[in-house]
């Protein structure tokens, strides 16, 4: 088996004295879609924001691409090809749609305007869009403008975080779509959600994460038939 | 009285690009650090004396050239973006982490350490700018009448502000400052080195802030170690006149701001020039803390 293109070790990370992540160890490999389910507060985001270099790890490493990351400074993480769409979509208001999506671009030194157009062949609702700023785009359409804005940078790992949150269900199955769609173009995806239903048929494999610590990990397929995963995240009742 | 109005009203247009310019800095900063950053004046300052000392190393005093202007600006702007990165890099980046109030009063700190490195180092004797241009009026109907001086402030002043509206508007620097100073971290995703673009802010204000100092030896030739005290509290003004991180709301609050003391001085008493500025200031945050410009933003939950 080849080595695993993000391959997390024993990662602790916080905020002060609070723990967010206890020694967390996972791997993705080039083409999967791996989500990361877990309730509110469980450590999803801080994972991705210490991948992503907004967050340095108390302890740990982070090898991307045979390569460790560890404590790089996010532009580096960015322009070796992590890019993290963020919880919020975190749309960039007082810019242009068409500016917010070259923000995507801007570690690249050439191909944004081929970058440009599969993008807009992937949402064509934001080319009818981009002169209007970014905060005057609806919530289905920030989120789409927020994941166009992160595939300019054509990343080979993309990281979402929550990317359903406070859709509509159409819109989320939609988001959902495109990120197999993604994922179907070659780009290994990174999908952290509360949705775990969702979340779990669009993945390959999982892995569940309880206050800093991953309890559960397997194919989707596997943990979404599990017991413990069906009573906790997927609203099945005991019998 | 018409005549006179107008003239009130171009000289106050003259004085009130500089203050524009200055109230730039402070706007720019503010916008990407939300940092009020008070050792700005002493940019000015350090802008004029680079000026005064470049000047007359370039063989200007006795001899105004238009060239000789344009040589002295560059000088200016040189040491000032120079000053400004190290000021930057040395008191504010350490403290990029700390409490808001920990950079603001290490601002004010800055401010007093090149007041006093001022004085140690031109002397605190007031020195007196060479005249880069030959005055004379350009201009003249009436009573009224516009000097080359006053136009060539003006006109240094507007083509900086085309020119920083430009790299704002229309750069990938600009675009990655706005986007900065809207959301640092998201900018941060997007692979955009945020401190980089801080220092580069801070180095455009000064820059501007520089080009103030010369225009200023032009039209006030006295100088010292102190003069950017009082304009630089009364850019501040500016500043949040037109709105606190909105540049137009810096420019247009500068130009308003020359035109208010002006008329002040000229149909009121010139005593209360100074004092306009500090009570356009108190009735700015009782009445529309979010000046001219300024727009309400929403704290995020």
């Amino acid at each position: 088996m080849s080595a695993p293109l993000l391959a997390i070790e024993g990662l602790e990370a916080g905020y002060g004295a609070i723990a967010a992540l206890r020694g967390i160890s996972l791997e993705v490999r080039a083409g999967e879609i791996v989500t990361l389910i877990g309730s509110n507060g469980a450590g999803k985001s801080t994972l991705l924001r210490a991948v992503s270099g907004l967050l340095r790890p108390a302890a740990g490493r982070i090898v991307f691409d045979g390569e460790d990351v560890t404590a790089w400074p996010p532009e580096k993480i960015v322009a070796r090809g992590v890019c993290q769409v963020p919880e919020g979509r975190r749309i960039f208001s007082n810019l242009s749609v068409l500016e917010n999506l070259r923000m995507g671009a801007f570690t690249r030194r050439s191909g944004e305007a081929a970058a440009l157009e599969r993008v807009l062949g992937l949402f064509p609702r934001l080319r009818e869009r981009l002169g209007q700023a970014g905060g005057t785009l609806s919530g289905g359409e920030q989120q789409m403008l927020a994941i166009g804005r992160a595939l300019m940078a054509e990343p080979r790992l993309l990281l979402l975080d929550e990317p359903s949150l406070g859709l509509a269900p159409l819109l989320v199955a939609q988001i959902f779509e495109i990120v197999r769609t993604i994922n179907a173009s070659g780009t290994t995806v990174v999908l952290v959600e509360q949705n775990a239903q969702q979340a779990l048929r669009v993945a390959h494999r999982a892995y569940v994460i309880e206050t800093g610590s991953l309890t559960l990990e397997g194919p989707a397929s596997v943990l979404a038939a599990d017991p413990r995963v069906r009573r906790a995240y997927l609203g099945e009742e005991d019998e | 009285m018409a005549e006179d109005l107008l003239q009130q009203l171009v000289n106050g247009v003259a004085w009130g690009g500089i203050y524009a310019l200055i109230a730039l800095g402070y706007t720019m900063v503010y916008g990407v650090l939300k940092l009020i950053n008070f050792a700005h004046g002493e940019v000015y300052m350090v802008g004029a004396m680079t000026g005064y000392y470049a000047a007359r190393s370039f063989g200007l005093a006795g001899a105004p050239s238009l060239l000789g202007l344009v040589a002295t600006l560059a000088a200016s702007m040189a040491v000032c973006a120079l000053l400004a990165a190290i000021i930057e890099r040395v008191a504010y980046r350490p403290l990029r982490s700390a409490p808001r109030l920990a950079p603001l009063i290490t601002a004010i700190g800055v401010s007093l350490l090149l007041q006093n490195l001022g004085q140690l180092v031109f002397g605190a004797d007031p020195k007196f700018f060479p005249p880069l241009l030959e005055s004379r009026n350009v201009f003249e109907v009436g009573k009224l009448s516009v000097s080359n001086v006053q136009l060539a402030v003006l006109g240094t002043a507007i083509l900086l502000m085309a020119a920083l509206q430009w790299i704002v508007m229309r750069t990938r620097f600009g675009r990655a400052m706005r986007a900065v100073s809207f959301d640092a971290q998201a900018a941060a995703l997007m692979g955009v080195p945020v401190d980089r673009v801080i220092l580069g802010t801070f180095v455009l204000g000064a820059v501007l802030a520089a080009a103030a100092g010369v225009l200023v030896g032009l039209t006030n030739p006295k100088i010292d170690p102190l003069m950017g005290v009082l304009p630089g509290l009364k850019a501040f003004v500016a500043a949040v006149l037109g709105g606190i991180g909105n540049i137009p709301g810096a420019m247009v609050g500068g130009l308003l701001l020359g035109v208010i003391e002006t008329f002040v001085s000229g149909y009121l008493s010139s005593t209360y020039r100074d004092a306009i500025a500090f009570v356009l200031l108190i009735a700015i945050l009782l009445y529309k803390p979010t000046g001219l410009f300024g727009t309400t933003q929403t704290e995020k939950v």
